[in-house]
C-alpha cells in the first residue's frame, strides 16, 4: 500500500506500469485517474488545501480499509494539493486484486471515501473571484452504498 | 492550552490558520460557544456549526465530544477531495 500527497505532478502511465503486477495472486488492475473540469467555462485555475499530517492518515486509514475488505494485494493512492489548472490531473487510486469485481468495488469507495473523508478544499478562480466548492449532498449519500 | 485549526472559509473568516487557545471548555460545542463570545469574526465562522466539521487529533470527531487529552482541534467545511 503506498499513499501520496503532494503539490507536484504524477506521471499517471509510469505509476500504471507495472502496478500490482508481477506475483501469482493478481488477475484485476483497475486505475483511476482524476483530472480537473471546468464546469463554468471558466475556471481559471484551482487551489487546493489541505491538512497536513490528517489527509495522509487519512487516506491510509482508507486504504487500510478497502485492503481488508476486497483482500487487495496492492493499492495506491496519490492525491495532489496546491494550484492546478483545467485539464490537470488532481489525483490517482489503482487497486490490484484477484478478480475485477473487487478491484473496481475497492477503487470505486476509495473514490467516495476520499471525496468526503480526506481533508481536501478546492477552491475555484474565475473572472468573478474565488469560490470554495461545497460539498455535495449525493457524496455523502454515495458512502451509505458500503 | 490546545492547538486549534482552521481550514478553507473557517481559515479565511477567523483570518490564521492556527493559534493556541487557552480553554476550560470540556467538549468542543464549549470551544465554540468560548470562542464566538470572543469576537465578532469567530461568531461568523461559527455561525452555523451543522455546516461545519471537527478533528480532534486529526481524527473526524462530533461536537458533542470531550475535549480532555486533545492537544490538536481542528474546524473546516465538509471536505472535498477527489
Amino acid at each position: 500500500m503506498r499513499v501520496r500527497v503532494q503539490p507536484e505532478p504524477f506521471d499517471y502511465g509510469a505509476e500504471c506500469a507495472g502496478f500490482g503486477q508481477g506475483g501469482r495472486d493478481v488477475g484485476a488492475v483497475v486505475t483511476f485517474l482524476g483530472v480537473v473540469r471546468d464546469d463554468s467555462g471558466a475556471l481559471a485555475r484551482m487551489e487546493i488545501e489541505h491538512y497536513p499530517g490528517m489527509t495522509e492518515k487519512a487516506i491510509a486509514a482508507i486504504a487500510e480499509e478497502a485492503t481488508a475488505r476486497w483482500a487487495l494485494a496492492d493499492v495506491l493512492v496519490i492525491h495532489r494539493h496546491g494550484a492546478l489548472v483545467p485539464g490537470e490531473a488532481i489525483m490517482m487510486v489503482a487497486t490490484a486484486a484477484r478478480h475485477r469485481a473487487a478491484a473496481f468495488a475497492a477503487a470505486e469507495f476509495l473514490m467516495d471515501y476520499l471525496k468526503s473523508r480526506a481533508p481536501f478544499w478546492k477552491k475555484e478562480y474565475g473572472p468573478d473571484g474565488a469560490e470554495w466548492v461545497a460539498a455535495k449532498d449525493e457524496d455523502e449519500t454515495a458512502l451509505k452504498r458500503w | 492550552m490546545i492547538e486549534v485549526l482552521y481550514f478553507a472559509w473557517v481559515r479565511e473568516r477567523i483570518g490564521v490558520p492556527r493559534e493556541k487557545v487557552e480553554t476550560g471548555a470540556a467538549t468542543v460545542a464549549d470551544l465554540v460557544e468560548e470562542l464566538k463570545a470572543r469576537e465578532e469574526r469567530y461568531a461568523a465562522a461559527f455561525a452555523d456549526v451543522s455546516a461545519l466539521r471537527v478533528a480532534l487529533d486529526q481524527e473526524l470527531a462530533e461536537f458533542s465530544a470531550p475535549l480532555s487529552g486533545v492537544s490538536e482541534v481542528a474546524f473546516f467545511p465538509p471536505m472535498t477531495g477527489g
